[in-house]
């Protein structure tokens, strides 16, 4: 094979990996802290995400002063931090759940220091060296984001887009960009667990249907399987973080099997909601 | 001419780097700032507020007795403590207070180190009745125990916080993360020349009246401009509003004095230019005291004022270019300091302003007694007696 075509044939099969995620109705995106409490939990964590049906991986790369997220997250933060989490330990994580997975898309949440700081293009080259096929970066918004857009296309990596409550008209110029799928903020503030979400997410989610067939999941907030079937009957995929790393937080390397039964659930619940969307 | 920031930045410094949900709020901003600081009814209000409610136009002294006693040039001390709440935080607070206003915020909230910016802060939110939260390290509250229920005093509501290394860096962190989520009624009325555009310039805009005032002042007193301007260094709201009428005259040297800490070949330091390397936090590109992973260090310094591991990305790019100086000041020099001008001007200072004024007696030599430098005296010493006296190994209050 020419190393064009090579090249074409990488970009359509890892674009399908994120895709492929998207093709039923009702995904479930699950969200874990990188090295909490420790690589080996990390792992058997994400290995009970992809048995109970999860359909993307979203591994959050520890950092010191996550501005973004709720204390849930913050403490897994400095959990892995503390056990002596790291960059090659992020990337090594991906790297053992290829040796025998290659379908499931992986991607990684992290702010843009850590990234900034290993050389964008460097640190892209790795992620696409141990087999994922994305990132989201929270604190870079739309307009930081031109350079990186460029960076992750010569990658062939997707850089995931936020939108949130908040944005209005800047839908339409975010989701124009969207890459792999675009990030719906379920409610202001900070990722975490609410009993209830009022943000009106099917105006959001028509606003970036009108301009894009990016798949569109919705993030922030959301732990029951109800508010996750609610969500899945307007957008693509729902995508839970704080829950599962609370589950983590209190049973530690016993983990594995209570992800994997809440993660049952929560999948049966996204698919029960895009069903009636459909 | 000084190049003015284009799109928020400065060279390659500074930016926007917050999270999605804010970027309305700082879009708003920056178009309310631009617009209203040639709005001749908003300074007119701004100015008058300067005047009757802060105390404005500060003083500028003339340090004999320091002076004689180094026997370098002449000394002028930018009196920054006479104003109202006792620092230069007062300017800015006012400013960007007038402006929430007009954007229809009720709330303020801020973060503060040593308690100066929130006590601003808190002042002002009374006197326009906005409600206000304060957000501090917990470290921090214990350190400046007198300025928590100072605000409380002025009914404020004080949110230690014990996040990270429970200080400035986290209050920061714990203020962005309430910003997020209180963004349409709430104004983050940022203490320093840091975090995303519109933050740097509008601060250095509303500070700006320091270095203003200094250049009059010492013409009408002395016929000719500072050899030397100086200031303290943490975010650098102080400097960059000593700073910034000067930029233009490359005969004043402009001298920003970091928090050294312990020493900057120790971790116990705070100096950021002197050991800091390129990132993006907080909003900006900037220098920034991290390990080689990007984590960000924690940073020490006896100053809670200036115990942040970066500094504002204007100057960043002086330091760059070469237009200012930086200099590390350890605690020891600072004490030092603190205790020299008390006992010479009866003028107690900040701790973090004594950093200046430790720089200055390291250098008085390098000037002829016939030329003059202006040190700027940022705040004023009272919140730091009890801390100072610790560090002597004199507790005041527990027998």
């Amino acid at each position: 094979m020419s190393l064009l075509l090579q090249d074409i044939m990488e970009r359509i099969y890892t674009m399908n990996r994120i895709n492929h995620a998207f093709e039923k109705p009702g995904a479930f995106i699950g969200f874990l802290t990188g090295g909490d409490p420790d690589k080996q939990t990390t792992i058997n964590c994400i290995k009970a995400l992809i048995d109970a049906g999860t359909d993307l991986i979203e591994i959050g790369v520890p950092f010191s002063d996550p501005c973004a997220e709720g204390p849930v997250i913050e403490k897994a933060d400095v959990r892995a931090l503390e056990n002596g989490m790291d960059l090659e330990g992020i990337f090594s994580i991906i790297e053992e759940i290829r040796k025998n997975n290659q379908n499931i898309p992986i991607v990684l949440l992290t702010y843009y220091n850590p990234v900034f700081k290993y050389g964008e293009d460097g640190f892209l080259k790795r992620l696409k060296e141990v087999g994922g096929d994305g990132l989201i970066i929270p604190d870079m918004p739309y307009e930081e984001s031109e350079e990186m857009r460029k960076l992750t296309k010569e990658n062939n990596l997707s850089l995931i887009l936020l939108v949130s409550p908040t944005s209005n008209e800047r839908i339409k110029t975010i989701a124009e960009a969207g890459d792999g799928f675009i990030y719906v903020v379920s409610s202001m503030g900070t990722t975490g667990v609410r009993s209830k979400i009022t943000t009106d997410i099917p105006s959001m989610i028509k606003k970036i249907k009108d301009v894009t067939n990016v798949p569109a999941a919705v993030g922030f907030g959301i732990s029951t399987p109800e508010q996750a079937e609610k969500m899945c009957e307007t957008a693509d995929g729902a995508i839970v973080g704080s829950a599962i790393v609370k589950i983590i937080e209190e049973n530690g390397k016993e983990s594995p099997e209570l992800v994997y039964n809440y993660a049952k659930q929560m999948k049966e619940a996204a698919l029960k909601g895009g069903l009636k969307r459909q | 001419m000084y190049n003015m920031p284009k799109m928020g930045r400065f060279g390659d410094f500074g930016g926007q780097y917050v999270p999605e949900t804010l970027m309305n709020a700082v879009i708003e901003l920056d178009e309310a700032f631009h617009h209203y600081k040639n709005d001749p009814k908003f300074n007119d209000d701004f100015n008058d507020l300067l005047k009757k409610y802060a105390g404005r136009p500060s003083l500028l002294t003339y340090a004999k007795n320091l002076s004689t006693e180094l026997g370098g040039p002449k000394i002028y001390l930018k009196r920054e403590d006479l104003n109202h709440t006792g620092s230069h935080k007062i300017n800015n607070v006012l400013g960007q207070a007038l402006i929430a206003q007009r954007l229809g915020k009720t709330r303020l909230i801020a973060e503060t180190g040593a308690g100066q910016h929130g006590v601003a802060t808190a002042t002002v939110a009374a006197y326009l009745g906005m409600d206000c939260d304060i957000f501090m390290g917990r470290e921090d509250t214990v350190r400046q125990a007198l300025n928590v229920y100072r605000m409380e005093l002025l009914g404020a509501k004080v949110h230690p916080v014990d996040s990270g290394t429970a200080t400035l860096k986290d209050a920061v962190n714990e203020a962005l993360r309430e910003w997020t989520r209180k963004v349409t009624d709430t104004h983050y009325l940022i203490g320093s020349v840091m975090g995303p555009a519109p933050f740097p310039e509008m601060v250095r805009h509303f500070q700006s009246v320091i270095s203003k005032e200094i250049k009059n002042q010492i013409l009408e007193q002395e016929g000719k401009l500072p050899s030397a301007v100086l200031a303290c260094v943490g975010g650098g709201s102080n400097a960059m509003g000593a700073f910034y009428h000067f930029i233009d005259n490359p005969e004043v040297r402009l001298i920003g004095c970091e928090a050294a800490g312990r020493g900057v070949e120790t971790p116990y330091t705070a100096a950021s230019i002197n050991t800091g390397t390129d990132g993006i936090f907080h909003g900006m590109k900037s220098l920034f005291n991290q390990n080689e992973e990007g984590q960000i260090a924690p940073v020490y310094s006896i100053s809670a004022g200036l115990d942040y591991p970066g500094i504002g990305p204007e100057h960043t790019y002086l330091h760059k270019i070469g237009r200012a100086e930086y200099v590390p000041v350890t605690d020891n020099e600072a004490v030092k300091a603190f205790e020299l001008l008390s006992r010479t001007e009866g003028i107690i200072p900040a701790i973090e302003s004594a950093h200046a004024v430790a720089h200055a007696v390291k250098i008085a030599d390098e000037f002829n007694s016939d030329e003059n430098i202006v040190i700027n005296l940022s705040g004023r010493g009272d919140k730091d007696v009890a801390a100072i006296a610790r560090y002597n190994g004199k507790d005041l209050y527990d027998e």
